[in-house]
């Protein structure tokens, strides 16, 4: 009863925050003059002006350009500070250089939003690496993502898709930084550290020695959650104590993973001048949340057979890998938001999760679709938007029209080649570590699938949490996993914007009673239809020898 | 300009403002109006010696104290970790019946339908600071027979470092073993 309470509240403040945050968006990526400028213009006129960014539109050629050569030359710098970290300031644990393979991985990861990490932050990064590498990649990767979801969406309302630096430069003064730095306050208030002083060393009750990491962490906190980063400050991330210290900073922590992403749907209804077609999808993700929430709740209660069979009190449910102070309620509903919304920042360690827990942690990433993240998420939902609608278009016989635009051959064989990138960049490469490197990995039998297969999908997903028990910290899964999240990321970013672009050059064709409307319930099963078939078809059979084969060998 | 210099320029500009400006100014904040948490929540003893933090969990080996969740880290707080073992992993299932058997020895006067199931399992960060009400119960006879305290005074002292669901419905009831030790070890030095 206590857990529906918890929960009901969460979501429900979820709720409450995403349309007036959806229409704070659609006002901040408008480039008339608004209300808003007195406050932020300042600040954006000194990047521009150092920037050297002049303020005009982008055609999407100009626009994907502009969005692979800025985030190349990030990737490059913060890798060249990963290298040197040891000879650089801010260092005060002596912290030594990256080896190449990983400084590699992790500055594509922290670019592609993906924030996998190989690494252990407390022994493997400076303060300066933290702060000056990991947070300014935190704010540039949403900030990325959240520029082309706005560039789609204006070409889709047939407006000028805008300019990628100028999107850049907004969605971090306007967004993620107003909301990180009012988040991280309070975060030190609920006891997150913030401090540029070394490991403390402390004499235990029984006189050893112990000692405690920290550092500037809340600051770190509130933008990985409100950017949809998901990498930890401290190796276990948001389960450290020091990194999620109760249920409050537990909570605010979910409310800033879901806060742009369930408000990008309304921030798309008002800038198309379709509220309810915004409205409509957000319903559909929001369905799909609330089955999968009850999935995971249900096996993590129910806990582990195995365990349960040593006759111990097991009332409180599975609890291997996670913390008392959460519970399975809290930590359940964290695994579910963090997959969901493509953080990755993890309360509870997703390894050792049950089988169907696992599941649905899996299955968020591989559809991406419900909710996703900051941005990416939501074109992915707009191409299976567009997917759906061409379907429904084939089984009436017209050729399909989407906010009066005609969906016609060139989208569609460009939506068709994105939709064969996430299944390839998944299954292609977890045959060839299973064949290659079946050495890594920690747990035997079929769990031993799912923790590679968890890895690439968190990878190409952009996700970046991990079963983490895999010995991932060697040059090949490095190479591998640091290819794809590029690929995962970067691909179909292209081929969607090349839609946005083809699509603001249509002529709209007048709405008449024929046409096929987007904005009812009717539509919404369709969509969901096409989801979750072309998922279940793409990834079944390697559920089936995963997770599944594993539930069905836990009994006692 | 050409986009390779723009993008130079911006990445470094960025850098600066949002990498350190947004960070040391937090930092400054912090340290200015929330010293103690900023600093990690730390616990002094009488001497002004760092006792460790209210948020990190301790190793107690003595069974004369209560014991927190199972630490393949041995509660290091300088890392943190688990060995992320899957359910159906052999050597987890090897160690909770393990723990099962040694509570059979240390703890005959509580069955182990009354072992609740925190005590055996590593906890996620390695580090957690808390056990359920249940656990700290559960040890209540063992440690009064060790120390001499009676069961009623244990108990008294369990419920006054137990903490509600915050707010009155969020999370799980806790108690925090470090500080709860540190009261039962004022205790028996009296």
């Amino acid at each position: 009863m206590v857990t529906a309470i918890s929960i009901g509240i969460t979501l429900l403040l979820v709720l409450l925050l995403a349309r007036p945050m959806g229409l704070y968006m659609a006002k901040a990526f408008d480039y008339e003059t608004t209300g808003l400028d007195k406050w932020f213009l300042p600040l954006e006129k000194l990047i521009y002006g150092i920037g050297g960014i002049r303020r005009e539109n982008q055609t999407w050629k100009q626009y994907v350009l502009a969005i692979v050569m800025s985030n190349t030359v990030m990737i490059l710098l913060v890798f060249l500070i990963f290298r040197f970290q040891g000879s650089l300031p801010l260092n005060p644990s002596g912290i030594p250089g990256m080896e190449p393979t990983l400084a590699f991985n992790t500055a594509i990861s922290f670019m592609t939003n993906t924030n996998l990490q190989h690494y252990s932050g407390e022994s493997g990064l400076s303060y300066l690496s933290q702060m000056v590498a990991i947070v300014f990649m935190m704010f540039a990767a949403p900030a990325t993502a959240l520029a082309a979801v706005i560039a789609f969406i204006r070409g889709m309302a047939g407006k000028p898709l805008g300019n990628f630096f100028v999107d850049l430069t907004r969605s971090i003064t306007r967004i993620l930084l107003p909301i990180s730095f009012a988040a991280a306050l309070v975060f030190i208030a609920l006891g997150v550290p913030q401090t540029l002083e070394p490991t403390a060393v402390a004499t235990t009750v029984e006189g050893a020695a112990q000692e405690i990491a920290r550092g500037p962490v809340a600051s770190f906190l509130s933008i990985k959650e409100l950017g949809n980063n998901g990498g930890g400050y401290f190796g276990v991330n948001s389960a450290h104590p020091l990194e999620n210290p109760n249920a409050l900073s537990n909570m605010l922590q979910i409310l800033l993973m879901l806060l742009v992403t369930t408000a990008t749907p309304f921030t798309y209804g008002k800038m198309v001048g379709n509220a309810k077609q915004g409205r409509v999808l957000f319903v559909s993700m929001a369905m799909m949340f609330i089955v999968f929430l009850g999935i995971s709740l249900t096996a993590e209660y129910a806990g582990n057979p195995a365990l349960n069979a040593l006759g111990i009190q097991h009332e409180q449910g599975s609890m291997e890998g996670k913390e008392v102070r959460f519970g399975v309620a809290q930590s359940s509903l964290y695994s579910v938001v963090t997959t969901a919304s493509e953080t990755g920042a993890v309360n509870t360690m997703h390894d050792t999760l049950t089988p169907i827990g696992g599941l649905i942690a899996l299955s968020n990433m591989m559809l991406n679709t419900v909710f996703g993240g900051m941005g990416a998420g939501f074109l992915n939902v707009l191409m299976y938007t567009m997917i759906a609608v061409f379907l429904s278009g084939l089984m009436v016989g017209r050729t399909p029209e989407f906010l009066g635009k005609k969906i016609e051959g060139k989208e569609m064989k460009l939506i068709a080649v994105t939709m064969l990138f996430t299944p390839i960049l998944i299954l292609a490469p977890t045959a060839l570590a299973l064949f290659t490197n079946a050495d890594t990995i920690s747990n035997p039998g079929y769990h031993g699938l799912t923790q590679v297969m968890y890895e690439y999908t968190s990878s190409a997903a952009n996700n970046g949490s991990g079963f983490e028990g895999l010995g991932d910290a060697t040059p090949f899964w490095n190479i591998s996993t640091g290819i794809v999240m590029f690929l995962g990321r970067y691909l179909s970013l292209v081929t969607l914007l090349a839609v946005a672009g083809s699509l603001a050059a249509k002529k709209a064709v007048p709405e008449t009673a024929g046409t096929f409307r987007t904005d009812t319930g009717l539509f919404a099963a369709v969509f969901l239809g096409t989801v979750l078939i072309v998922g279940a078809l793409t990834f079944f059979p390697a559920i089936v020898l995963g997770p599944v084969a594993e539930q069905l060998t836990l009994t006692p | 300009m050409s986009l390779f210099l723009i993008s130079v320029r911006c990445t470094l500009i960025l850098m600066l403002l949002f990498g350190l400006g947004y960070n040391l100014l937090v930092t400054g904040i912090a340290q200015g109006l929330m010293p103690g948490k900023a600093d990690g929540s730390l616990i002094y003893n009488r001497n002004n010696e760092l006792v460790g933090s209210e948020l990190i969990g301790q190793a107690f080996a003595d069974p004369k104290y209560f014991t927190g969740r199972v630490s393949s880290i041995d509660y290091n707080g300088a890392g943190s970790g688990t060995p992320n073992y899957a359910p159906s992993n052999e050597d987890m299932i090897k160690r909770t019946a393990e723990a099962v058997e040694a509570w059979k020895t240390d703890n005959p006067d509580v069955p182990v339908g009354e072992l609740p199931i925190d005590l055996i399992t590593n906890s996620g960060s390695g580090l957690d600071p808390h056990i359920s009400p249940e656990a700290a119960e559960a040890q209540i006879p063992r440690i009064s027979k060790l120390t001499g305290i009676a069961e009623t005074q244990l108990a008294d002292l369990v419920r006054k470092h137990t903490s509600g669901r915050q707010l009155g419905f969020l999370g799980e009831p806790t108690v925090n073993v470090l500080k709860l030790n540190l009261e039962l070890d004022a205790k028996m030095n009296q």
